[in-house]
């Protein structure tokens, strides 16, 4: 813990606040929130629906303004995109009029640098996708859109990758599968991951940190460590420490919910 | 105001593919294909029922020609009389093309800038529509007294039907925005010409194709329509000339060549629209 205070964070979120200019007046999206992630760490970011968890990473990749507070990357501040840090959407976010080579393409066309062809179809082999680049997004399982997506974003060597519910949408054991692809990546490349879930498991599956946060208006509610040796086995996930303190995390966002829908409130709602 | 500030979500696009009706050329892709020589000998067998029924019919109940001609007289008429119509047929097309041109290249131009702009296009779209439902071939007298007898008053007309419909379907193509493709390249640092050159104009081109479809059959209309109030020359001057000549077999001819014209653009754009943008499909 020292060392790393020391040590300058590879990414910096400095009392970040966010409000959104609605029609039904201003919405405090996130409130003063802190984080630090360490060079080749990876943070999960947990949280009720509709807690700002998705603000805060739009603001960590410079997508977002903030209302106050900063973002720093290797101590400079976040102002717009950047090509340190590469994004992962909510599904796949492929181009559907481009084939899978156009669209790992994309960001060298935007950049109007040339693609490393080497280290891309090293990508494409490892999450099995070689052999696949003529075919278009509607050809490909949810699961080969959502890999394609991820060498999309590593192709050009990001050494932050930032991750919106990346596997939101699919199946359970396609998400484990993606799992295991990003801890191997991860174990390869040590790329610093920032990653929204709504799984528990799969947080702390892969992070080295989860981050609690409270329902809106977001806030840091807690910081919990996953000490656990990697690669995490199953051995390793079915243990009685992981068990534990995935129901610790649970009853954290699970318990600051239920203040939100009053008992009259629900049932008038099921009645209507 | 801009994207930067929207609270970030994602707009399934699912359903936006199946909106779009007729415009979807459903006409041709609807259709499963041809799949064996009994189907082909069957479409044969009726067209030949259709048009051998009609030729023994007039014949049977001795119609005068002036009234339908039999659809013998009216291919014999296509061929004999070919090389006369020709010319006219060459008249309607550069009406067609460079009227067409303009209405397009000016629609697409406006569609693309105006919904850059949400202000601009509630102030502008109300005009689009009245062009879009005033039929143009009425302001084509008033063109003549202006422009005289020449090709001007029908390209005008054709521009004035065509860019119109292309614009409102380009530029519903071009509202289609999904936000997260747009923050996609934004991630990239994609400048906003970069955004609209890839992301949002590949996005409009199904809708650009519908336009420029329904646009051209709305110019080929518009130009005949044009030809047929006033001008000695093009194809609709040859329907009133015949028409009055009482040359029947000759304004069939006219009227086919007019449709098989037609079908083509049609089959034009479906394939153009089915090589670039059929991604949607």
């Amino acid at each position: 813990m020292t060392a790393q205070e020391l040590k300058q964070p590879k990414l910096r979120v400095k009392g970040a606040t966010k409000v959104y200019n609605t029609r039904s007046g201003d919405l405090l999206a996130i409130d003063r929130c802190s984080l630090d992630v360490m060079e080749g760490e990876i943070v999960a970011i947990v949280g009720p629906s509709g807690c700002g968890k998705t603000t805060l990473l739009w603001s960590m990749s410079g997508l977002h303004g903030l209302t106050s507070g900063e973002v720093l990357l290797d101590g400079k501040p976040v102002t717009g995109p950047n090509p340190e840090i590469g994004m992962v959407f909510q599904e796949a976010n492929l181009l559907p009029w481009r084939d899978l080579d156009a669209n790992i393409n994309f960001p060298f066309e935007i950049k109007g640098t040339k693609p490393d062809r080497v280290w891309i179809d090293e990508l494409l082999s490892r999450v099995g996708l070689e052999g696949f680049g003529g075919r278009f997004p509607r050809e490909l399982s949810g699961g080969m859109q959502q890999r394609a997506a991820l060498v999309r974003a590593l192709s050009y060597k990001p050494s932050v990758l930032l991750m919106d519910e990346p596997f939101g949408a699919l199946d359970a054991f396609t998400r484990e599968e993606m799992n295991r692809l990003v801890e191997e990546i991860w174990l390869d490349t040590k790329t610093t991951i920032v990653l929204i879930t709504h799984s528990i498991d799969e947080a702390i599956f892969l992070s080295d940190r989860v981050v609690v946060m409270s329902p809106r208006p977001g806030r840091v509610a807690n910081i919990h460590e996953v000490p656990f040796a990697r690669p995490r086995s199953l051995e390793i996930m079915s243990t009685k420490e992981v068990f534990d303190l995935t129901n610790i995390i649970k009853a954290e966002i699970v318990g600051t919910q239920q203040s939100r829908f009053p008992r009259d409130a629900v049932q008038s709602a099921a009645v209507a | 105001m801009s994207e930067t500030d929207a609270i970030p979500e994602f707009k399934k696009s699912a359903g936006a593919a199946s909106e779009v009706g007729i415009t979807n050329m459903s006409a041709l892709t609807s259709g499963p294909g041809i799949k064996s020589m009994g189907e082909v000998l069957a479409i044969v067998l009726v067209a030949v029922v259709i048009i051998g029924g009609t030729e023994l019919l007039l014949n049977l109940f001795a119609v005068p020609q002036y009234v339908l001609p039999k659809p013998s007289e009216i291919a014999v008429a296509l061929f004999t009389d070919f090389p006369f119509i020709a010319p006219h047929l060459g008249h309607t097309l550069v009406e067609l093309f460079v009227g067409f041109g303009i209405g397009a290249v000016v629609g697409l131009i406006l569609a693309a800038v105006i919904t850059q702009f949400p202000f601009a296009e509630k102030i502008i779209t109300p005009y689009i529509l009245l062009l879009v439902t005033t039929p143009m071939l009425a302001l084509v007298p008033l063109l003549i007294l202006r422009f005289g007898f020449g090709y001007e008053p029908r390209i005008i007309a054709v521009a004035l039907a065509s860019g119109p419909m292309v614009m409102i379907n380009a530029a519903t193509g071009f509202r289609r925005v999904d936000r997260g493709k747009i923050a996609l390249a934004r991630s990239y640092g994609a400048s906003t010409l970069q955004i609209f050159w890839k992301v949002r104009a590949p996005m409009a081109l199904p809708m650009i194709f519908v336009g420029l479809m329904v646009g051209s059959i709305f110019g080929l209309l518009t130009a005949v329509g044009a030809e047929m109030v006033g001008g000695g020359f093009g194809l609709g001057n040859r329907l009133t000339s015949y028409s009055s000549m009482i040359q029947m077999p000759q304004f069939f001819a006219v009227v086919l060549i007019l449709s098989i014209l037609g079908i083509l653009i049609y089959v034009l754009f479906f394939l153009l629209g089915k090589k670039y943008a059929s991604w949607e499909a």
